[in-house]
This record gives structure tokens, sequence and C-alpha cells, in this order.
């Protein structure tokens, strides 16, 4: 018990700012400047600066460097013993769509229907979620939401073409407080050939022959192609003014930037066979390819390598499914597709597991992958993938200020955020977790 | 799938010869470990010590001992030792489902009759440093299926997976899952219990009938033992003959739980009919009864930082460990599922994040700690002379997400090795390459099988769409075939 209070006594100390800053979200005036000083700064742009300062003014990194002026009015924080890096990067979650998974009324992951590119995950997204708090916690600054995208959080089914992901930052009264980009890609889930399934309307198992579930994959491409035929014919129509008779189609607006090469393409896909035919599908359609969940990916590394497609790894920490491979293949698979040139994020893929992404970008590196690649994994490069590295992904002059200080390596089980800047605002480590473990840590002996 | 079992037999039989982990027959041998940062979780640390292993026991610890000759060193210098992880919630090694789900009280079910010891996740989680495992039947039920803890033993029988001495136990549920909340099956009636109210008079109602049971078996033992030659002895129930066990102290009872309300329930009808609860799994509103659970004594096995995949883990926080530590509840962390098991040593050490455990303690929770909650502490779960050589050893810090097991020892014989793993690997995919082509020219054969039959190679079964990712919520969310969650 003594421990307990010595606790906290000691864990208020350390969040003095935070602390005179109440409410829900819990962020301080957005004018105020701050300065952090002494610190070991990890830009991820360059070398890791020893005894660095970093400026924080009007929402943006504003100087960072050995000498650096401090400008008048701004908060200091001794940041001695302490190291600053970009807040981290979670590019696949259901952050704000899912809050309790195995209640449906709180699930906004996945409409139903098969085709469903209008959808935007933003529009559900719910500022006030409990996982955002406890996220941040851990030191994640910003997301990509992913609708249809499964996860342990998510129920439903997973339409072929699921939505708009939206990429934001993890702080905000309304979700344009916390906008990175609202349509940062379209999931799509690539059709498997599934020789056996479960049916929930029988709740029962269903072989079928391996020939009848390779036509249902057929026709599911086929199926998907006449879409982006489609688009293609309407983007052209929209972009000629279009007829008299001309129909709108808000699916078919909605696929215009994919067939134009503007918008990504998400693509969900863990076999090798079904990652080889997504980028063969996507190269003669010439949509612009991100692989989501890659858990076979170094199979195709060297098609991936020459299609320029980068992954967004699901956590090493998953089941292996074959019971032949490796045990440690999925583990060593980032240090694989790091030496054959293949640009991959690690994502949680989830919301209440989010707070592991760290701890998976940790376990690469303890399987091979070099600890720059692996911090870069879960910061700058799923910035890049998703077109959000000039705000966001390094300690850069002009970027938003997404920052973390740490007392130790971020990707580290037993390291603690002591600080966490949102757009420039210092933002409270405060969570549910952290309120219910002080209220029964001061529970009164019975 | 059946090909690819034989893949796995084929493989056994080939690491066997390859002496790719798998023990002789003869004894065990004399290993000495020396050189290694050893962590005895129950007599602190050790710099650059020595383990001496013989008869697969701990012959002797500490910072100078000798190879006896012909002893088998292992050079651990710069790496680190501790006892094998025990996981105290475990659904691997398990032949089909997990959950006898049709009835409330399962008790006739039980995991030792169908362990399988090819399972493959048994030789993950040696990978993952786990040494021994807590075999528990599904949550799908208010008294669910008896339960056994194994070494994890790869390469020897089902036989020889069950912990000698260890006492069973059995599966109790309270909660969302017994209750049916997240579950149903179309055209099938709702089952009773579907309140909280129906899980505990299911307990009830089933310990009344046991002790009845027990009754009259106590009076006929006493006709018997008076020279009564015309009694008749009661008919048996296989249903509540575990149950009688309960009542005895002879088998543990290791109860799912979530909410505080429900966990205060069960020890109070546990009071009532005069039984022991051993172990509370999962337990994530532990915290928020950590006195009274310190009170009763029971056990407390949690999840490291698991919460709201249901409306019971809305308020599970990551601290619950530590404040159950704190006052004075025993815990140990779990996995629930076979990958998760693989981690448990960083599972632990988040607790020192998560309301500042020593390193101690949190080493605790997944050695010691479940050792005592299983009553096996005599024989595993710290590094002490005469304890079993049951031993992980890690390239770095073990609390850490940067330590990679290097050996796994069960029994004083080393069942994982790392380098011999990767050595081997290449020898498997050559074995699994011939075994395909065998199989590809058997198939050309025109009357053995049918063309549907013919599966391509890189084919594999698939989850639901909508399956959790992992395999473990086993217990969180009930599959129809009993998978777990």
């Amino acid at each position: 018990m003594f421990r307990v209070h010595r606790l906290l006594v000691v864990s208020t100390l350390l969040m003095p700012l935070a602390a005179g800053a109440p409410g829900a979200l819990a962020q301080s005036s957005p004018s105020q400047a701050y300065v952090i000083t002494h610190a070991k700064i990890f830009t991820v742009a360059g070398t890791p600066i020893d005894d660095g300062t970093i400026v924080i003014k009007d929402g943006k990194i504003a100087a960072v460097g050995a000498a650096v002026e401090i400008p008048s009015g701004a908060q200091v924080i001794d940041g001695k013993g302490l190291q600053v890096y970009p807040g981290l990067f979670d590019g696949v979650t259901q952050m704000g769509l899912s809050e309790i998974s195995a209640v449906n009324a709180t699930v906004d992951t996945s409409e139903t229907g098969n085709f469903n590119p209008d959808v935007v995950a933003a529009t559900a997204v719910l500022p006030s979620s409990e996982h955002i708090p406890v996220t941040r916690a851990a030191g994640i600054t910003e997301v990509v939401a992913a609708p249809a995208s499964g996860g342990f959080d998510s129920g439903g089914s997973r339409a072929t073409v699921g939505g708009q992901a939206s990429a934001f930052s993890l702080a905000g009264w309304t979700y344009e407080d916390m906008n990175l980009k609202r349509s940062a890609a379209m999931v799509i889930n690539w059709p498997t050939i599934e020789s056996r399934t479960f049916d929930f309307a029988t709740f029962s198992r269903k072989d079928r022959p391996y020939s009848e579930a390779k036509q249902e994959y057929e026709k599911q491409i086929n199926e998907l192609q006449d879409w982006f035929e489609r688009a293609r014919h309407y983007a052209q129509a929209i972009g000629h003014g279009g007829p008299s008779d001309f129909e709108r189609d808000v699916k078919l607006e909605a696929l215009v930037p994919v067939v134009r090469g503007q918008l990504p393409v998400l693509v969900f896909a863990d076999r090798a066979r079904d990652i080889r035919a997504a980028v063969e599908f996507c190269d003669q359609q010439k949509l612009k390819m991100i692989l989501a969940g890659g858990e076979e990916a170094y199979k195709v590394k060297d098609l991936l390598r020459s299609k320029n497609v980068p992954v967004i790894l699901r956590p090493v920490l998953s089941e292996v499914e074959e019971e032949d491979d490796p045990y440690d293949v999925l583990l060593t698979q980032p240090a694989e597709l790091s030496k054959a040139g293949v640009k991959f994020a690690i994502g949680s893929f989830d919301n209440s597991f989010a707070r592991r992404l760290g701890q998976n970008a940790a376990n690469a590196v303890a399987h091979g992958l070099a600890y720059n690649e692996a911090l870069k994994a879960v910061t700058l490069y799923p910035a890049q993938i998703f077109g959000v590295a000039d705000q966001v992904g390094t300690l850069e002059t002009g970027k938003l200020a997404n920052v973390i200080v740490t007392d130790g390596d971020p990707l580290e089980v037993t390291t603690e955020v002591k600080y966490l800047f949102i757009k420039g605002q210092l933002t409270s480590l405060d969570n549910k977790h952290k309120r219910l473990f002080e209220k029964y840590s001061n529970r009164p002996k019975p | 799938m059946k090909f690819r079992h034989a893949i796995v037999a084929v493989a056994l039989l080939l690491a066997a010869a390859s002496g790719h982990a798998t023990p002789a027959p003869d004894a065990p041998p004399v290993i000495l470990i020396q050189n290694a940062t050893i962590l005895t979780v129950t007599k602190g640390t050790i710099e650059r010590g020595s383990i001496l292993i013989k008869d697969g026991k701990i012959a002797e610890v500490g910072p100078s001992v000798k190879a006896p000759q012909g002893a088998t060193v292992i050079d651990a210098a710069g790496q680190f030792v501790m006892p094998g992880i025990i996981d105290c919630h475990s659904h691997i090694a398990i032949e089909g489902g997990v959950n006898e789900a049709s009835v409330s009280v399962s008790s006739i079910a039980n995991t030792l009759e169908v362990l399988d010891s090819d399972d493959i996740d048994i030789y993950r989680d040696l990978a993952g440093g786990v040494t021994a495992a807590n075999i528990l039947h599904g949550s799908a039920n208010a008294i669910g299926g008896q339960t056994v803890v194994i070494k994890l033993r790869w390469g020897q029988p089902a036989a020889k997976l069950p912990f000698e001495g260890a006492l069973p136990g059995i599966k109790f549920a309270l909660g969302e899952n017994p209750k049916r909340s997240n579950f149903s099956i179309p055209g099938q009636p709702k089952r009773y219990p579907a309140t909280r109210m129906g899980v505990e008079e299911t307990i009830r109602g089933a310990f009344s009938e046991a002790r009845d049971y027990k009754n009259s078996w106590d009076a006929y033992n006493k006709k018997v033992a008076a020279g009564d030659k015309s009694a008749l002895p009661p008919r048996r129930d296989l249903r509540l003959e575990p149950l009688v066990e309960v009542l005895e102290g002879k088998r543990y009872v290791h109860a799912h739980c979530y909410r505080e309300d429900e966990i205060l329930m069960l020890l109070r009808v546990a009071k009532e009919f005069g039984f022991k609860v051993r172990t509370l799994q999962h337990v994530l509103e532990g915290y928020k009864v950590a006195d009274e659970l310190a009170a009763d004594g029971v056990g407390a096995s949690t999840f490291s930082d698991w919460w709201a995949y249901k409306v019971e883990a809305y308020e599970a926080i990551p601290y619950n460990t530590a404040i159950m530590t704190r006052r004075g509840v025993v815990v140990s962390i779990n996995s629930d599922d076979a990958e998760e098991a693989t981690h448990l040593n960083q599972e632990a050490a988040k607790m020192i994040r998560y309301g500042g455990l020593t390193r101690d303690e949190a080493l605790k929770l997944v050695t010691i700690n479940p050792a005592i909650q299983l009553g096996i502490d005599k024989r595993v779960g710290s590094i002490e002379v005469g304890k079993d050589a049951d031993l992980v050893i890690y390239n770095h810090d073990p609390l850490s997400a940067y330590a990679v097991v290097q050996k796994t020892l069960v029994d004083g014989r080393v069942l994982f090795d790392r380098d011999k793993d990767i050595a081997g690997r290449a020898a498997l995919d050559q074995e699994k390459k011939d075994l395909l082509a065998k199989e590809k020219k058997a198939e050309k054969k025109p009357d053995e099988k049918k063309p549907d039959d013919a599966k391509k190679p890189d084919e594999k079964p698939k989850r639901p769409a909508n399956a959790v990712s992992r395999d473990s919520g086993l217990d969180e969310i009930v599959m129809p075939d009993g998978g777990a969650q």
C-alpha cells in the first residue's frame, strides 16, 4: 500500500503541466509555446542529438537542434535524462469506430454490402472514445482507421471494397481538430479461395470442392474489375461535364480518385498467392497499391519491391498459421523485407491492442531488423505510405508537433511516456485505466 | 488437413533423427550451464553463475560450480537463465474443441482424455520459454470440464505430458460466456442460465446434488465398514464425481470470471458448500475486490493488458496485477492463447510500468506464482537446488521486448534449441517438398482420388471472416466448434 501511494505522488509530479489542464480532453492552450531542453532527441530524420532542444510553437515544430534559441514566454521542460521522439503512428486500426467489440451497437467498422467505396471512416470516428487516451498513453499520436479491416475489435463482414480509411491525430474536441487526411486510402479486402468456410446462418462448417471455391473467387475478382471499369467510364464522363442524362452515383464517384491514381488502395491480403494476384490486378488497373496484412509478404518480396508496393504489416506477435512454417516466421519477416528493400510499416490492426505497437516493433528488432528501421516502421514510413509525411513522422521544423517525451526507448515494454504533444498542445496522459487505478488504489481496507 | 498432419509427423521423426530437440529415451544428460546471469526468482540474481543439472533436477547453483566429467557444458556468457514459464491458462495440446458447450454443467468432459502431443503449439510455446501449462476446458458452461496440468514434453506421447502429482482441476465460468451473451445458434432456444443469477443457481444446484451424492456414498461406505454385506452402492454419477472431489479438496477449481460482483458470488457459494476456489481466471475486475480475494486466499490469474473486447472487459485495466499484488493476492499472468504464451516474459515485464512492480515481482508472475496456484511450487517455478531443471535461456534480459529464447529445458533435457531449429529448417523444407511430390504423383493415378479432393498445396482452411484474428479469444468468443476464446 505504501508503495502505491508513493507512486501516485511521483506520477503526479511528473505531469505537473498536464495535470493543470482539467476536462475530458485536457490539452493546453493552442498559443502556448514549449521548449524541451537537454534531452536526447531522436528526430528520425537524422542522427540523434545527445543534448538537444526542441521548440514547439503554434502547433508546429519551430526548431530542433543542439543549439537552439529559446523564445520568450515559452514553457520550459527540463528534458535531462529524457528522450524525445516523434509520436508513434499506427497504420491500421479501427480507432474511434469500435468501442466494445462484442457489442454491435458500439461497432461501426463494417458497413453491410460488398462494395462500399463511398463510406468514410472519419464520419464515424468518436473523438471521445476511451480507446483514444488509452492508446495515446502508449506514445501513439496518430493512426489510420480503416473500415472493414477485421481485427479483434471489429465485428461484421468484410466487404470487398470496404470504404475510405482516414488518418488522424489522437486528440481533439471534434474530428476536424484531429484530421490529418480524411481520405487516406480505399480499403479492399482481397477475395480468397476458401474451400472450407463457416456459415453463420446455419452455424456449421461448410466444405466445398476447390473448383467451386475457385469459381466464386474468380467471380468476385471479375466483379471488382467491373467496378473499376465503370468507375473509369464515370471519371471520363464527369471529366467532360457529363451528358444531359448523366446520373450521379456516389459509389462510382468515390472510386474516381482511385482510378485516377490520386487515392491509394489499401489491399488486405496475407497469403502469397493472394498478394501476387492483388499486385498484378493493381498493376493492370494502374492503381496505387498499399498492401495490408502481408503475413507471407516475404514470399513475394521481389515482386513487392519491383512494383514499389509498400506494406503495413500486421503485428509480428501473431499466430503463425501454417503448422509446418518456422515458429518465428512472422518475427523475422520485417528483417527480411528490409534487406530486400521493401518499404513497410507495422500496424496493430486493432484498437485495444494498439498500445502493443512499440512492443511489436521491438520484437522485430530482436529478430534482426535494424533499430532505426523499426522506429521508422512506426513513425516515418506509415506517414510516407499514407501521404502525410509533410505533416508528421519525424521531428523537423515546420511539421506538426506530434511529439513524445519518454524515460527510455519507446518500443520497450517498460518505458513510460512522460509528456505528449499533439499539434503542439501538451496533451493529458490521463485515461480510463489510470483513473480506475487511482480510484481502487485508494480504496480503504474493508 | 490430413496430409499436413502427415508432414508434421514426418517432421517429428526427422527431428528425432537429427537430434532436433528430442531427447534420447535413456537417462537425462548431465548439463552445466555456465557464465549466465541467473534469475532464480526466489533467491535473487547471480551474475556469471552456473547451474548443474543431474537426473533432470537442479543439482547445484552458484557463482562457481565445476563441470563433472562428461557433462555437457552450455556456455551462456552474456545470456540470462530463468525458471521455465508456467502458463496458468492454456488451451494448447487439446484435440478438437475446448468447449463441451451443449450443457451448463459439463463436468463429464476432461481435457486429460484428449491431449494431443503432436500439437505444434507445444513446440512453439517451448520456443517462447513455456515449460508447463494448465490445460483448461472452455468457458461456455457455469461448471465446465475437468482440466490437467502438463509439462511441455515435446516428442513424448500424450500419456507422458501430465505433470506428475499435480492435482487435477475443473473449469468454472461466470458472466457473459456461460450466459451466452455474445453468442447464439440460429434455430436453437436459449440455454439456461442466461443471467448471472442463473449462473449462481446452476453452480448451487450442482453442488447440492454433489453433496447428496457424497453423503449417499459416505453412508454406503459406513455400512460396508460396519460389515453390512447387503448394502447396495449408490448408482455412479460421472457428472457429480468431479464435484465431490472438489468438496473433498482433491480437485482444484479454476474459475473464469470478470466482474467484481460475480467474483464475490462464487466465493460465497464456495463458502456455503465448504470448498475453496483455487484460482480466479481472467479476473479482470479483481482489482476492485482485491482485499476480499486476499482474505479468501484465492489465486488470481490474469491478462497483462487485454481490455474492451466485451462489456465485462470494459473496466479491465493493466494495473489489475499491481493492485492485487499490493493487496496481498498471489497473481499470475496467463495467455489463454498459444501465441500470447510465447511472450509471457514481456507481458510480465509490462507490470513494472503499469503499477510499479519490482523486477522480481514481475518475474514471479509467470514462474513461482503460477506454480503456487497450481500446487507445483515444490517442483518448479524457481531456480533452487532439488527442483526440476525446467529452465529458459534468453540472449537478453527477459524483462524486455528484445529478449529471444535460445534454449528451453524440461526435466533437464533441451527440448528447444534455437540454433538447432534454424539449422534444421533446410532439411524440413526438403522433406516437405519430397512429400508434396509424392502426393502429386499419387494423385495422378486415376482411380485413387477424385479431382475435387485434389487440394492445392498452399491452400489452407480459413477462419470465418469475422472470427477474431487470434485463436486465443477462445474463452472470450465461443466459436461453434468450441474454438476457444
